[in-house]
């Protein structure tokens, strides 16, 4: 047993031009749980996840994966990495010029672990863990609603069964019934591949739902830490005012009068 | 009253500003043209990118081949005249064609074509996050996107160059038989005379550096591009004006590396 965090974030730091995004973020995500980080909107939650990932380059920090400095590795050690990891994207990001089925295995494609030939079988196999019917994978994601066009996003993220899997708001823009039918497919999936997760969000139903560990993030900065099942009487005024969606509290928006 | 450093300041950041944006590309084509060299290829990409070129462009580039040699007959012709000159003008479609309008003609075409649609597809990608989406899934996407169209617009524009030239100069007989009153054979044995090896050579090799500038293009400022439907939109444009004023000048260049004496 080891205390080592799977991934470690210390002291992140990012702006674009003079717009401070992350202000010295500070996070610990421990090995085969799930960590949910809230904040509101353009709060450096996406920056945040992107910089773990190596889409964004921090301007400074330190950033581990298994107690390896991101920054210093090589694109073989940063490429193995991916291998290992699963991304959903707020908008899902799917191939608009590929079906659904090589969507799902594109990962496996490009690392010549499966046929195409397997590959539509695997593809099958993956959509029904997430609830769709083997016909789906024929269709472009142009042809689906915005809950399958998750649930196939979702799917590719977990198709090379991933170590580490990133949420980027899983359930934005869906019914709360659907939200939470993605959450369930999501708990099942990590269950089974035991991975650590780290979710990001607003929706703070689907962050109890998929979280064991939650941080708040406000202006760059991590304000408060602890377990999901709290949130809401966590005795942090901002966070409870953000977990209750009260309009009066610490937290202003900054709105033009 | 005008401030002479502001004129120099602003000249000096426009300067800057031209050598940051050469850099930019040229450190963009020698990532993607680097990539030939380092595995995985693409090749389904590559093929797709070089079916759509090669192919799709091609009626495109024939009727614009075939109307431009016919009014090259038409107007050499008519000009030639003046000079009692007329049998000069197989000489002039066909020189014209190969060295010149059929090189820089197709690639205008496929410009407006392919490096708009290359553009407003890795656009879109880029703006909806399907090409961090690459990275997430283990794939470079310099290598699945842009190296294997590169190497499909450098190898298909001389093929689609070659179709133009013959097109072009059919199109000049077709006037020159049908209405000025050539003999058949007579045309066909002047444009023979004519030609030599280096005519065709040198409308190749523009080709071949055309091809890869519409290319680059497309997927440099479809790369870069960003915010949404108008960044898009954009980039689209960009592309298609800065691959038209970069072959025609390079053309002269190359025109001059080749012929100038």
């Amino acid at each position: 047993m080891t205390d080592t965090p799977k991934i470690r974030l210390r002291d992140v730091r990012k702006a674009f031009g003079s717009k401070v995004v992350l202000d010295g973020v500070d996070l610990d995500v421990r090995a085969r749980h799930g960590m949910v980080v809230l904040g509101g909107s353009g709060s450096g939650k996406s920056v945040t996840i992107k910089c773990v990932l190596g889409l964004i380059r921090p301007d400074s920090g330190l950033i581990e994966i298994d107690g390896r400095d991101v920054s210093a590795m090589t694109d073989r050690q940063r490429t193995e990495i991916m291998d290992r990891t699963g991304m959903l994207f707020q908008n899902g990001a799917l191939f608009d010029s590929l079906p659904v089925w090589e969507n799902v295995c594109f990962k496996l494609l490009a690392q010549k672990r499966i046929s195409r030939a397997k590959a539509r079988d695997k593809a099958a196999e993956i959509l029904a863990q997430v609830g769709l019917a083997p016909s789906v994978g024929d269709l472009s994601p142009a042809e689906l609603s915005g809950g399958m066009q998750k649930r196939v996003a979702l799917a590719r993220a977990i198709a090379a069964e991933p170590d580490i899997l990133f949420l980027d708001e899983p359930t934005t823009g869906l019914d709360p019934i659907m939200g939470a039918v993605i959450d369930g497919l999501i708990v099942d999936c990590v269950k089974r591949l035991g991975a650590t997760t780290v979710a990001i969000t607003h929706d703070m139903a689907s962050a109890r739902r998929i979280g064991d560990d939650a941080a708040m993030i406000h202006k760059g900065k991590i304000i408060w830490n602890g377990p999901a099942a709290t949130l809401g009487q966590t005795g942090n005024p901002m966070v409870d005012q953000f977990a209750r969606g009260e309009r009066e509290g610490p937290i202003q928006m900054e709105l033009r009068k | 009253m005008i401030n002479p450093l502001d004129a120099l300041a602003a000249t000096g950041r426009s300067v800057i500003g031209v050598c940051r944006y050469t850099g930019e590309i040229s450190i963009f084509a020698g990532n993607g043209l680097s990539n030939v060299l380092r595995p995985p290829v693409f090749w389904r990409m590559l093929w797709q990118s070089f079916v759509e070129i090669a192919f799709f462009s091609l009626p495109v580039v024939a009727l614009t081949a075939v109307f431009t040699g016919m009014v090259l007959a038409l107007q050499s012709y008519t000009g030639f005249s003046r000079f009692n000159a007329e049998s000069a003008t197989a000489a002039v479609v066909v020189l014209s064609i190969t060295r010149e309008l059929g090189p820089v003609l197709a690639a205008l075409m496929v410009a407006g074509r392919i490096g708009a649609s290359f553009a407003a597809e890795i656009g879109t990608m880029r703006v909806t996050d399907q090409i961090d989406a690459l990275t997430t899934l283990s794939t470079d996407p310099m290598k699945y996107l842009v190296t294997p169209r590169l190497v499909a617009g450098t190898l298909a524009m001389p093929l689609l160059v070659v179709v133009a030239d013959v097109l072009g100069v059919m199109g000049g007989w077709l006037i020159a038989t049908a209405k000025l009153g050539f003999g058949s054979g007579a045309y066909l044995v002047s444009t023979m005379d004519t030609l030599k090896t280096e005519d065709v050579v040198s409308g190749l090799v523009k080709a071949a550096v055309f091809g890869f500038v519409v290319t680059l293009m497309g997927c440099w400022h479809g790369y870069r591009s960003k915010g949404g439907a108008q960044g898009v939109g954009q980039a689209t444009t960009s592309a298609v004006v800065s691959a038209s004023i970069l072959i025609l000048a390079l053309d002269y260049v190359l025109t001059e590396m080749f012929f100038a004496r």
